[in-house]
């Protein structure tokens, strides 16, 4: 398990955390009402940290095993 | 015939052509049959996952749910994209396991994982009672696109049987080779049908989205965010952590992993995939717009929003490409669970039987329990009556109980044995089944109790109680493991 891999929580953490705060419907953002537009947020920032963990992880370094 | 049914039944045809030509050129044994030999690269691995999720219920659920309670079907892409993050981590390991002791079904690993053939077997049959229940709402979703779709020109009845029998034949034809190629036209339709409408159908009634949901806020603002109670935050918490858990121990899903060629095709595929979730608001915009377009259908029939809806906006032919993307979202997840399903009992349960059974014998077996479990769903979908998504979190409580056993076995210290594995598990099936039979909530026991702990989902309470049942019934038994494990070396299952 490798330091980077914590990086995977902060989706989960980010987005139910704050749920408290997000459940509004106002200020629409890109047309969608706040809640929604937390959800889609996330889904974003969860592709853009995955992306992040696997340009940094070292298990994808070299060759693969196979 | 009306021309939505022969564009919905060209479709059908096409899909059955290309699931039985997938077969072509390949050797077919257990391995080819049930994970593609282990062959398949990052294109088909992303469609095969990702066609897990778009099924009908996402297509009706997802725009039902939006139509009927709002803001709360915002759970489904959230536990979705969440299950991709924890993917990232979790199946590589899978993987790698499986494909060193030449795995190739959830309940191998198992046994495998426990050294017991008997925990292969609970798997088994845990795994068939979740699927069982996604191929009926695969299979009633069906019916109800195809008769809808249609015009009424074919029966729900009529049009779940004649799809049955059509994913029935290329899965025993092809494998998994015969999902993976009609993947790849559903996942093209389904891209198409949902983004055009949920555009086209919030600006053609109200100019544009943000006006669309102002307008659902001016009439029932409580749609727009989740409920102090019922479906509140913490039944939203909680179910979102559940099924994230839960969706790769969806034993079709699990499959998927193991076709994989690579521990690196299956990380990639984790970046992109949550990407593909956003698909899911077009569909919510949909089930939005159906509030104010289309008020009052009640209950299970808000399923009927989105398909109601296009057919009030769009000609005939329009409404055909819609039945036929519904269409393509059944039958491809509908054919990778019956193998999962077939492929899970015939490891566990007739090798066991006849262990010098040849591969040839145990492909015709597989073969004949798929043709069982259709007609066992089939029987469900025809006779049961129940609205898609209750099913749907029915099967996540019920197979997300074998989450601590899996976690548990990760690490090369297994901590705990086989028989706290069994009896934790059996605990919280236990209790799965007798809280949603019998309808009781936490409430039922103590009256008193906040909703914000009344509304936790059931299957976290058995999982909860599950994981200590596991530890307690492993520690106990600790003396009785290491007896067992000269008898277990001698018989080791892989």
């Amino acid at each position: 398990m490798n330091a980077i891999k914590l990086l995977l929580l902060v989706p989960f953490i980010g987005f139910l955390a704050f749920l408290p705060y997000a459940n509004k419907i106002e200020p629409y953002i890109l047309g969608m009402p706040f809640l929604l537009f937390w959800v889609a947020f996330w889904m974003v920032m969860a592709s853009v940290i995955l992306l992040i963990v696997y340009k940094f992880d070292p298990d994808n370094k070299g060759s693969d095993p196979e | 015939m009306n021309i939505s049914l022969l564009i919905i039944s060209i479709f059908l045809v096409l899909a059955l052509y290309l699931g039985i030509k997938a077969r072509k050129g390949k050797d077919m044994n257990m391995e080819q049959f049930a994970v593609g030999g282990r062959g398949f690269g990052t294109f088909f691995i992303f469609l095969l996952i990702a066609g897990e999720i778009y099924t009908t219920f996402t297509f009706l659920g997802g725009s039902g749910w939006a139509y009927s309670k709002g803001a709360a079907a915002y759970y489904v892409p959230a536990y979705i994209f969440l299950a991709y993050v924890l993917s990232y981590w979790l199946v590589p390991k899978i993987w790698r396991y499986s494909k060193r002791h030449s795995i190739i079904s959830q309940p191998e690993y198992f046994a495998s994982k426990f050294k017991s053939r008997s925990m292969g077997m609970i798997v088994a049959v845990l795994g068939s009672l979740a699927l069982v229940p996604y191929i009926v709402i695969q299979l009633k979703g069906l019916g109800i696109i195809v008769s809808e779709a249609s015009y009424g020109a074919i029966s729900p009845v009529a049009a779940s049987v004649i799809g049955a029998v059509v994913v029935t034949t290329y899965v025993m034809i092809s494998g998994i080779h015969g999902s993976a190629w009609t993947a790849i036209l559903k996942d093209f339709m389904i891209l198409v049908v949902v983004i055009f409408l949920g555009i086209y159908i919030p600006f053609h009634y109200f100019g544009g989205i943000q006006s669309m949901f102002e307008t659902v806020q001016a009439a029932k603002p409580e749609m727009l965010v989740l409920a102090d109670q019922g479906l509140s935050q913490s039944w939203f918490v909680s179910t979102v952590l559940l099924n994230a858990l839960g969706f790769y121990l969806l034993p079709q899903t699990f499959m998927v992993v193991l076709s994989s060629n690579g521990e690196r095709t299956l990380r990639k595929n984790a970046i992109a995939l949550p990407l593909y979730t956003l698909l899911l608001l077009f569909v919510f915009f949909i089930g939005f717009t159906a509030i104010m377009e289309i008020p009052g259908l009640q209950g299970a029939d808000g399923d009927l929003s989105l398909l109601r809806l296009a057919i009030q906006t769009f000609d005939p032919w329009v409404i055909g490409v819609i039945g036929a993307a519904g269409l393509l979202t059944a039958l491809v997840p509908a054919s990778v669970m019956l193998m999962a399903a077939s492929v899970g009992l015939t490891n566990s349960f007739f090798n066991v039987l006849v262990p010098a059974a040849t591969e040839k014998q145990q492909l015709i077996v597989s073969r004949f329990i798929i043709i069982g479990i259709s007609i066992i769903a089939l029987i469900v979908t025809v006779t049961g009556g129940e609205a898609l998504a209750i099913l749907n979190i029915m099967s996540y409580s019920l197979i997300t109980q074998l989450a601590p056993s899996l976690f548990c076995s990760l690490p090369k210290n297994n901590m705990i044995n086989k028989y706290g594995a069994m009896s934790g598990i059996l605990a919280g099936v236990g209790i799965v089944l007798y809280a949603t039979i019998a309808n009781v909530k936490v409430a039922t026991f103590l009256p008193d109790i906040p909703p914000v702990i009344n509304d936790i989902s059931t299957g976290v309470i058995a999982l909860f109680i599950n994981m200590i049942v596991t530890f307690v019934v492993s520690a106990l038994t600790k003396h009785n493991t290491m007896q067992e494990k000269e008898m277990n070396d001698m018989n080791k299952i892989s």
